[in-house]
């Protein structure tokens, strides 16, 4: 039973789990059983049953949780690759994630305090619609709990990513390049796989949503949160 | 070129954006700065797209992966999300439909209004010819 505290079982662990939780979405192919949520609840329910703490568990995390960061700055590559897509439409790109990013943050915001969620919820909701590496750190920057912050994110990026299409065609929004911006916008990597599925095009362009969103959200919420009166 | 290279090209420009926070103390993650520097980078060619290709793939597809871990973290406040599940899911999912809405709305404006310009109509003319529901 010792062995199930070694550091080195418990990463491989981990491997084992997502391995396990990709197979198994992609022989279901439902997107509700997303392979990242997958892995936490059942890596959560082993820590359960077993008794294992979570400062542990992260005795071993840790050494996967350190390839966040240079995966964050990895994202330079595609959006050096995007820069030309992004060049040709500037304006109307950067007018539309400025817009989405600052409605997204507030929208976030005042819904949350409005149904009565506390200050440290609320600072973990801001950076909710972007990709989780981006969140957890903007979070821990402005005062969230990034753990929170996480299971919102990949929640968010699982509604989306299933009833994304469904409200682009509710709200009206007919181009397909306003439609993958968007989807890559509110539902940062699980909106913008759910956009390939539907076109290269689609798919394209929610990229450059998730990661403009990323980099104004990591600029911007700071100064919403400030300008809303929150200390951060 | 070789992985070692590109785990030094990715770690330096991660480095070089935890000496950007340290120096000015600036409320942005270092790994954002270090995503950013690294894009000017390939940008001005002073880093080539084949010294960090291979490692950059490799990280960028498996994003979700690296934070498993600190997705676990949820066990430590869970009684926070059980408190508060309900501001928590409707504030997501409303702001989820906002930011579809004016995100795709914005775009399809912004790029009418400079179509119609690049056509050689007048900005105004363009401008208020959307606003009758085009």
């Amino acid at each position: 039973m010792e062995f199930l505290t070694n550091k080195i079982f418990l990463i491989a662990l981990t491997f084992g789990v997502y391995v396990g939780a990709q197979i198994l979405q992609r022989k279901t192919r439902l997107k509700i059983l997303n392979p990242i949520l997958v892995s936490i609840l059942c890596l959560i329910c082993v820590l359960c049953v077993f008794g294992i703490d979570y400062q542990t568990y992260q005795e071993g995390g840790m050494y996967i949780d350190a390839w966040l960061k240079p995966a964050v700055v990895a994202l330079g590559v595609p959006l050096y690759r995007q820069l030309e897509n992004i060049r040709r439409q500037l304006m109307p790109l950067i007018i539309a994630e400025l817009a989405g990013c600052v409605a997204g943050i507030l929208s976030v915001v005042l819904l949350a305090e409005l149904f009565g969620a506390s200050r440290e919820i609320v600072l973990s909701l801001a950076p909710k619609a972007v990709t989780t590496p981006i969140a957890m750190e903007i979070s821990e920057a402005v005062g969230g709990l990034s753990p929170v912050t996480a299971a919102v994110v990949v929640a968010t990026g699982i509604f989306g990513g299933m009833a994304g299409f469904r409200i682009i065609k509710f709200a009206n929004v007919s181009s397909p390049i306003a439609s993958g911006l968007s989807m890559g916008t509110a539902a940062h990597a699980v909106g913008t796989s759910a956009a390939m599925e539907r076109g290269e095009r689609y798919g394209a362009f929610s990229s450059v949503g998730l990661t403009i969103n990323g980099l104004l959200t990591a600029l911007l919420a700071p100064f919403i949160l400030e300008l809303l009166g929150y200390q951060v | 070129m070789g992985l070692i290279l590109q785990l030094g090209i990715i770690f330096g420009f991660l480095a070089l954006g935890e000496l950007v926070v340290a120096l000015t103390g600036v409320p942005l993650p270092s790994s954002i700065i270090g995503m950013i520097s690294l894009t000017v980078a390939l940008k001005a060619g002073v880093v080539k797209i084949q010294w960090v290709d291979r490692l950059s793939a490799f990280l960028v597809h498996n994003l979700g992966f690296f934070f498993v871990p600190a997705g676990v973290g949820i066990i430590n406040c869970m009684g926070l999300l059980a408190d508060q599940w309900v501001p928590i899911v409707l504030a997501s999912v409303g702001s989820t439909i906002v930011i579809i809405a004016v995100t795709g709305h914005t775009h399809q404006f912004v790029r009418r209004f400079y179509s119609h310009r690049a056509n050689g109509r007048s900005g105004p003319r363009a401008a208020s010819s959307l606003g009758d529901g085009e």
